[in-house]
């Protein structure tokens, strides 16, 4: 897409504007820490970054297009492949939006099951999130820790949904499937196994020194700029500001479980390390407390085989292992959405990249970005 | 804050604008011409909206829409702004220096609907290619090779 000769063609204007000693860089797209085809076209002076232009779009597939002609039971199947480790809870974002179009009554069971999923969907983000974090920044070690409990989750994933990454397990209406009849106890064996070894992922990480000296103090962003620019989930709970739409505005019955909502007011990478942490040590609090009361009856309710929005618009707001998902519906009464639109909150947090790292050196960069948790094809969509 | 106190302040503000309570959130129909100065007071004055948290557009085709969806992080109120802006050559005026999030947001617009933003920092196509031709989310849009259309 940018050809070698564009890039030729951008040091030369800067060099004729007079800016001399500017050197213009790229990482990615093909780069091991974006963790996706991002490009970032960087200006640097020496060692500084003056600048950072993010190009997306390397796996833009227009899936908002792509809904227009798409039934509501058929987008959602869609969305598991924009944020593909919180695939769970995009899936939700959608079905409650159409169930909020079409008021449709969930019943508790299928609710409680969509909080346990979405839980256990975050921490297994979280988990990727730590070894990847570590991996960034040299240590290759913590990378197999996580995924190891991170598997645990996946297989819990692929015996109830049948699947590990895109689960497409919540529909309209509620479930797709019932619990395993194994689910309780894999969950229980899963949340002993965690706990004795999350102590290990300290003592490998935040117990580490070049750890903290790496990552306290850089990228800092204040809970002003976080809110400016649209900044949500870890990345502005790191910042000191209070953005959890599970407490803000609850859905799926989250305001009957008691969780805190972590908050670090430093916003520099280390803040942002903890707040995850700690949020999948307040989601396997959630999961205790519904592992034992999850509710008899149906997992799913009954709905029309055709589903028909009324004319008018839905908004739903969701969170993310990553931030707030919006899913927008403007409906014209039919059978498929008229104008489908969503926030996707690797959008908005990437949008503060050039601000965070902005006059910091370019070995800091990765320790910033990293803490970003970007995953591209929910920023591309 | 009361939908009926936020009604009050926009039409002491703007005594045009058009009130539509029938959606979730108050939505506010204006003019896109005073859309910037309303902005500006919205996130600053009485109402302290300071987190645009949706920016998109609609296509319908005999003019676009613009939606601003925003919301108080201290009071957690939330309204919609809506304006209609024509089609051929739709314009209107960045909010990029007010809510930063716009910037990406408003480039988004800029290419898959061609809604050109006055005085936006960096007015460039974000996600497609630089030769692209023609609007993807409008709803004429045909392109005889990648399907979009199922």
């Amino acid at each position: 897409m940018y050809t070698q000769t564009e890039i030729i063609r951008d040091t030369t204007q800067l060099n004729s504007n007079g800016n001399e000693g500017e050197l213009v860089i790229n990482v990615g797209p093909q780069h091991p820490a974006t963790h996706g085809v991002l490009h970032l076209v960087i200006t640097l002076n020496g060692e500084t970054i003056k600048k950072i232009e993010p190009h997306l779009g390397y796996i833009h597939r227009s899936i908002e297009k792509m809904c227009e002609s798409l039934t509501y039971r058929q987008f959602i199947y869609v969305t598991s492949r924009m944020d593909y480790l919180s695939a769970h809870i995009n899936n939700l974002a959608c079905a409650l939006c159409v169930e909020k179009g079409m008021q449709i009554e969930v019943p508790e069971r299928a609710q409680v099951i969509r909080i346990l999923m979405s839980e256990l969907t975050r921490i297994a983000s979280h988990e990727l999130w730590v070894g990847a974090m570590a991996m960034d920044l040299g240590a290759f070690t913590p990378f197999f820790y996580t995924f190891r409990e991170r598997e645990v989750i996946n297989d819990i994933m692929e015996q109830t949904c049948g699947a590990r990454l895109t689960m497409n397990y919540m529909v309209p209406g509620g479930t797709m499937y019932d619990l395993h009849p194994d689910f309780r106890n894999r969950v229980k064996a899963f949340i002993i196994q965690f706990k004795s070894k999350v102590t290990e992922l300290e003592d490998l990480i935040a117990n580490n020194i070049i750890f903290q000296n790496r990552t306290k103090g850089v990228g800092v962003l204040s809970a002003e700029d976080a809110i400016s620019y649209g900044c949500t989930g870890p990345v502005a709970r790191g910042s000191g500001v209070s953005c959890d739409i599970r407490k803000i505005q609850p859905y799926s019955g989250y305001e009957k479980v008691s969780f805190e909502e972590v908050l670090e007011p430093a916003g520099d990478s280390y803040a942002r390390y903890l707040i995850r942490i700690r949020e999948m040590f307040q989601s396997i609090s959630i999961i205790e407390q519904l592992i034992d009361n999850i509710p008899e009856g149906d997992f799913q309710a009954k709905t029309k085989a055709v589903l028909k929005l009324p004319k008018g618009e839905f908004y739903t707001r969701v969170e993310t292992a990553r931030g707030e998902l919006g899913v927008y519906i403007v409906s014209e009464g039919g059978t498929t959405p008229y104008r489908i639109k969503f926030r996707s909150p690797g959008f908005s947090n990437l949008s503060a990249l050039n601000h965070m790292v902005k006059g910091s050196k370019i070995g800091d960069l990765m320790a910033t970005m990293g803490t970003l948790d970007l995953v591209i094809p929910d920023i591309d969509r | 804050m009361q939908n009926e106190e936020i009604k009050e302040y926009i039409i002491s503000q703007e005594p045009e604008a058009k009130f539509d309570e029938t959606g979730e959130w108050l939505n506010v129909i204006i003019n896109p011409l005073s859309w910037r100065l309303l902005a500006e007071k919205l996130k600053n004055a009485d109402l302290q909206l300071d987190y645009l948290f949706c920016l998109t557009c609609i296509d319908w085709k005999t003019h676009l829409t613009m939606v601003y969806h925003l919301t108080s992080t201290k009071y957690r109120h939330s309204i919609v702004i809506k304006t209609d802006i024509n089609r051929i050559a739709p314009q209107i005026e960045t909010v990029s220096d007010i809510w930063r999030t716009a910037e990406f947001h408003e480039r988004e617009v800029f290419e898959l609907f061609g809604v050109e933003f006055l005085h936006h920092p960096d007015l460039r196509k974000l996600i497609l290619t630089d030769d692209f031709e023609g609007y993807p989310l409008r709803k004429d849009f045909e392109d005889p090779i990648n399907m979009i259309k199922l």
